[in-house]
């Protein structure tokens, strides 16, 4: 490659960091901004203030958005947790024994997918009110597999592939007993892909919006997409702009977090799991 | 760890019994794969399957939350009700709209993205990488806020810095008609997800074999020739798989227009169609037709993609 031909890769690569950051970095800016400033019609604040922080996690707002928080984590946690541990099962049989279903399997994972999310809600809106789920936990962590499950089986299964089981019989030749072997050969070549789909399952539950704003109806069990949702809508503050602002840099810190760690591991479970020849 | 001095392994065929001889040993893995894989297929049909069924039949009732004596059954007379309603007819055209629009523009970009990931240095690929996942990994909500933010008449920037622009100046109202309200949701659900079919694209690129790049080369083809002739064809099954996805994916949109217009303004999208029916509304039974509508058109979508491009996803999905 020329030195000129380099230049413009190069070039390229910073519009494409540019295109990536910029909305973020004005969210950034607009959570900074007095509210003086809010409708100066510049990128950033004259005079960065973190008031509308202190209005979100200690101030009037805070009552609506911690609690919000604390069920966003929760939800999103134990719906990863349950569709990991289900996909596990799932993904070693369709990895490693030959049984039929194996594709009605995956192809069923596909049509999960692929469902609207609104067709599930109407349902189960009338039907969770009825037993009690409305406004609950349990009642988002149910939905939100639909979400988890299919894509953590995909990815899981493409990532178990990849592993060489025969390992595990070579540890017990060299005197392994099996609990060893699992423990010691395959366990550690698992955990990458287990953890990877994890990552992803929790970014598509942290995602969710849907389902957050159609059954949830207090602090209870909304998570922050759609308690964000509301802060303009019903809101008993002057102008909102500012604290959504700042709610949505709080609820973005974690996934960038995310991301920048694992971003290598994310990548392959994206990519693994959809296009493999 | 021991395995990095291990001889390179052949890929792990499934395990199975040898030669056919024994019958039991079959019988008993496909016991065990069933029971392994079982719970995690129930647990699929159970969320979606039940319910889709149950919206079936409440659509055909004419059922209201607030007045729940009086439900009665009236067959197909709420998809009568839908159909000839305009309102249907105009959300399914602005999400067909949004759907076109985004992922036309999506695939070009997501091409370019992907291209210059390829060929970027190996020390700046990571920054790329992790820049590129951001938008993949911000909620929907936070970048709607974001763009509305940006484009809004009181908060924004666009239009003291664009004001050069013909057509833009201060007093620009984005969110006052349909058109540029949908061209400011269509902006935020390019940026948000293009990232996802550049990666899928960036995957499918690593497939062209570089040795036909070289040959097409050596024969004098022009890089658009090459681009043409050599790397898309080859890339064809990553790209349909791509753009499956996200056609299906951009049809349910609803996160965007829920934050940034609530439907105003002739922006309502199927999928708000139906929630508005349903939890706003709660007349479960005009909210259900409309749900069973959109899963019927998932439907159609998804079989076309599959029947008329002949995507594989089968294979594409790491079943190969």
């Amino acid at each position: 490659m020329s030195g000129k031909e380099k230049a413009w890769w190069g070039v390229a690569g910073v519009a494409i960091v540019l295109y990536a950051l910029a909305p973020i970095a004005w969210i950034v800016s607009l959570s900074f901004k007095a509210p003086s400033d809010l409708n100066n019609g510049d990128f950033l604040p004259t005079n960065a203030t973190t008031d509308n922080y202190s209005l979100i996690l200690t101030g009037g707002a805070s009552d609506l958005f911690l609690p919000a928080l604390r069920n966003s984590f929760g939800i999103c946690l134990i719906a990863t947790a349950i569709s990991c541990l289900l996909a596990m099962f799932a993904a070693y049989a369709i990895a490693r024994l030959d049984f039929p279903g194996k594709k009605f399997i995956l192809g069923t994972a596909l049509a999960v997918a692929i469902f609207p999310v609104i067709s599930i809600v109407t349902p189960l809106f009338n039907l969770w009110r009825n037993i009690g789920l409305y406004d609950t936990w349990p009642g988002l962590i149910i939905p939100y597999l639909s979400l988890t499950l299919p894509i953590s089986i995909w990815t899981m299964s493409a990532f178990f592939r990849e592993i060489p089981w025969e390992m595990e019989q070579a540890a017990q030749v060299d005197g392994a007993t099996t609990w060893q072997a699992f423990r010691k050969v395959i366990v550690p070549l698992a955990a990458p892909g287990v953890f990877t789909t994890a990552i992803i399952a929790f970014f598509i539950a942290w995602n969710d919006f849907v389902y957050g704003i159609s059954l949830t109806s207090t602090e209870d069990a909304r998570p922050v997409p759609a308690a964000l949702g509301l802060f303009s809508g019903a809101s008993q503050f002057e102008d909102p702009t500012g604290a959504i602002a700042a709610a949505a840099v709080i609820v973005t810190i974690p996934v960038v977090v995310l991301v920048l760690l694992f971003q290598r591991r994310i990548v392959a479970g994206l990519t693994n799991g959809a296009v493999k020849g | 760890m021991t395995q990095t001095t291990l001889p390179p392994v052949e890929k792990t065929q499934p395990v199975s019994a040898p030669g056919g001889t024994t019958s039991d040993r079959a019988r008993s893995e496909r016991k065990l794969g069933w029971l392994l894989a079982g719970p995690a297929l129930a647990v699929m049909l159970l969320v979606t399957a039940y319910p889709i069924a149950q919206a079936v039949y409440d659509s055909l009732f004419d059922f209201r939350l607030t007045d729940p004596d009086n439900r009665s059954f009236t067959g197909l007379s709420n998809y009568g009700v839908i159909l000839s309603d305009w309102l249907w007819w105009r959300s399914l055209l602005v999400t067909g709209f949004i759907t076109l629009v985004t992922v036309a523009v999506e695939l070009v970009l997501g091409f370019a993205l992907a291209m210059v990931m390829a060929k970027a240095l190996s020390t700046i690929r990571p920054v790329l990488r992790a820049a590129i996942l951001i938008p993949y990994a911000v909620i929907t909500v936070v970048s709607a806020f974001a763009w509305q933010f940006a484009f809004d008449i009181q908060t924004g920037f666009i239009n003291s810095w664009f004001s050069f622009l013909p057509g833009i100046g201060e007093d620009t109202d984005w969110f006052g008609g349909t058109w540029t309200s949908l061209l400011v949701i269509c902006l935020a659900e390019i940026w948000k997800t293009t990232p996802f079919i550049s990666l899928l694209l960036l995957a499918g690129l690593a497939q062209v074999p570089e040795v036909l790049q070289e040959a097409a080369k050596v024969d004098g083809a022009t890089w658009w020739q090459r681009m043409r002739r050599v790397t898309l064809p080859n890339m064809k099954a990553a790209i349909m798989v791509a753009l499956l996805f996200r056609t299906l994916d951009a049809f349910r949109v609803f996160d965007s227009i829920f934050i940034m217009t609530g439907g105003a303004n002739a922006t309502e999208s199927v999928s708000f169609l139906a929630y508005r029916q349903t939890i706003s509304r709660l007349e479960i039974g005009l909210g259900s037709a409309v749900s069973v509508l959109l899963f019927l058109a998932v439907v159609f979508i998804a079989m076309s993609f599959i029947k008329g491009f002949k995507v594989d996803l089968s294979q594409s999905r790491g079943e190969g």
